[in-house]
């Protein structure tokens, strides 16, 4: 049984890897889109925009790591819809019908969208020293963990709400009543501490939340400030004291942890209980 | 033993019955054909049997498992073609046969040696390396019926099989289901509204409106028909004449005369010895399935199908879904 589960998981992710690296678009489209967002949104905003006082940090470094996030967000969602595409043009019958789990098939495709995540996070990464970011090999090692998690849990919700639809018109009410305020409500573009107080309720309630603020404490802890009152110091340290970050590194990655667990949970037992 | 076991049967989607109350085995080993008209059960039935759906009420078991109570099993028994296309068209042919042998356990060694066999069967061993993508809709068909093979299941589901098929291909897919029945004893439960299809059946069920009319052997259900067709040109006095030598109903078409005789073939001879000089040509018309569905039904079963007008407008339902 386990061995049976294994080779789905295995095989599932495997294909999912494959038709990945042949759609030459998505791949196109995943890179260019949150460089567009960085080079055109961060940039216009951060020239009009002061953050929580002056702690010296600008809105383009602010919103890196939010950017990095909603990269995450859009291509684990995207994965995990797929399975709607499946169903459209046949496929996910020849699955259904296979004396495999149904439970690993979630799975796979689970990991299968944690692996285009953490694809996704490390070519954004490496943009890094462009906007005045210090990378080391911890903060890679760390953003996979982070993209590895995030990834799983965003994509077992998508596999969770994809398991009982049908159609692509329902696709589209995805993306605008659940991928997008996911991705507004979670301090990717502002700070949750200055927000108003229904606000911050709701972006607390977002795992993307703590994902966002995870990513702030691993990217900017091996830069130091080179203005405002914090200069020399950690960037980490100014942001904490502005509010720019929240929660420490360790409660973000349990939040995390704990909702990429019962996400996957959720995920695997509605995709398992469906019928056709 | 019956491989497949199926007890007042009833699927029902809202209001509508799909399946009515439908009974009947299949012995291990036969050819069982559902041959009916689009929409009058078949595919549901299918589903059903293969856990896709479940039934509203009734009892299903393919290969001695409840096919509520025990999916699994009963999947890892069967292959299954489904009717509309179910291969990922971002893989390569070969790629999709992969994907298929290692959800269905079949160990790396075997699958070398049977990839090659049911992509020469179906004639796609040249394409193997390319994309599903670029192939055209007959070829993904073969493609599909290669991938039902690969694993030799117990039980092979074959949902309208051959549909848009040339006739050398449907010839060679025969021949290789006939072939793998002998060696394997794999039992075959198709559907089919082709006629000529349903005669490679050793047993046929036939279904109108979710309810099976009649269940036998093609020949059986051909003999209720009564007696193959006698078509007979003469002189005008023939009509008159035939009636009362032999006792039979005549029917005058033209300046031919038909008339019902059983085994037509060895009636010729007397036909011959009695109306010497009389008669210009014999016809034997033996039954066919067509007659059978006609009398069964009330209605042929080509009357039912989508005129090409709906096959264009459902493609374009689908085009535009895209």
């Amino acid at each position: 049984m386990m061995r049976i589960a294994a080779r789905t998981i295995y095989t599932i992710w495997f294909r999912e890897a494959k038709t990945f690296s042949r759609e030459k678009f998505r791949v196109v489209s995943m890179i260019a889109q949150p460089l567009l967002y960085l080079a055109v949104v961060a940039k216009g905003i951060s020239s009009a925009v002061t953050l929580n006082g002056d702690a010296g940090i600008n809105y383009l470094t602010f919103m890196y790591p939010g950017i990095i996030g909603m990269s995450i967000l859009f291509t684990s969602i995207f994965s995990a819809v797929s399975i709607i595409w499946d169903r459209e043009f046949g496929f996910l019958k020849e699955v259904l019908v296979a004396p495999v789990p149904r439970w690993a098939v979630a799975l796979g495709k689970t990991f299968g969208g944690a692996t285009i995540s953490i694809i996704q996070a490390t070519i954004l990464i490496l943009i890094a020293p462009i906007i005045g970011i210090q990378l080391s090999l911890a903060i890679v090692v760390e953003m996979w963990i982070m993209a590895l998690l995030i990834g799983v849990a965003l994509t077992a919700l998508g596999i969770a709400i994809a398991a009982r639809m049908s159609s692509m018109q329902a696709f589209q009410m995805v993306m605008n009543f659940l991928v997008m305020p996911l991705y507004f409500l979670s301090g990717a573009m502002f700070p949750i501490t200055s927000a108003p107080p229904v606000l911050k309720a709701l972006m607390t309630l977002n795992p993307l939340t703590y994902c966002v603020d995870g990513l702030r404490n691993i990217i900017f802890s091996n830069t130091l400030m080179t203005a405002g009152p914090f200069v020399g110091r950690s960037v980490v340290e100014a942001a904490m004291s502005f509010g720019l970050i929240r929660w420490s590194l360790v409660f973000d990655m349990t939040v995390v942890t704990f909702v990429a667990v019962v996400l996957t949970a959720a995920g695997a037992y509605r995709f398992n209980n469906q019928q056709e | 033993m019956d491989v497949i076991h199926v007890e007042n049967l009833v699927k029902k989607f809202g209001t509508i019955t799909a399946v009515d109350d439908i009974q009947l085995d299949v012995q291990s080993g036969q050819i069982f054909g559902f041959l009916g008209p689009n929409g009058a059960g078949k595919s549901t039935t299918i589903k059903i049997l293969a856990t896709l759906l479940k039934p509203t009420s009734g009892k299903a078991a393919v290969a001695g498992f409840d096919v509520v109570a025990k999916p699994n099993e009963v999947r890892q028994s069967i292959g299954l073609v489904f009717q509309d296309q179910s291969l990922d068209d971002r893989l390569t042919a070969q790629e999709n046969l992969w994907f298929h042998a290692m959800l269905y356990d079949l160990p790396s060694s075997l699958f070398a040696e049977r990839v090659e066999d049911v992509l020469r069967l179906v004639d796609l061993i040249e394409r193997r390396h390319s994309l599903v993508r670029t192939f055209s809709g007959g070829m993904k068909r073969r493609l599909e019926i290669a991938r039902g093979l690969l694993h030799h299941p117990k039980v092979l589901f074959l949902d309208e099989p051959t549909l848009g098929l040339d006739p050398q291909t449907r010839n060679a897919i025969w021949k290789h289901v006939k072939a793998l029945r002998e060696e394997k004893g794999t039992t075959v439960f198709m559907t089919t509204h082709y006629m000529e299809e349903a005669e490679h059946c050793d047993k046929i069920a036939v279904i109108d409106h979710g309810k099976i009319q009649a269940i036998d052997s093609p020949a059986m259900l051909k003999r209720m028909i009564g007696g193959d067709t006698i078509i007979v040109s003469g002189d005008d006095a023939l009509a008159g004449d035939l009636k009362r030598a032999y006792n039979v109903d005549v029917q005058k078409v033209g300046n031919e005369v038909h008339f019902q005789m059983d085994s037509g073939a060895e009636f010729v001879p007397k036909l011959i010895a009695g109306f010497a000089g009389r008669v210009k040509s014999i016809q034997v018309k033996q039954p066919s399935l067509e007659d059978v569905f006609l009398k069964l039904t009330g209605h042929s079963i080509r009357a039912q199908e989508g005129t090409s007008q709906d096959q264009m407008r459902q493609m374009a339902q689908l085009w535009r879904r895209r």
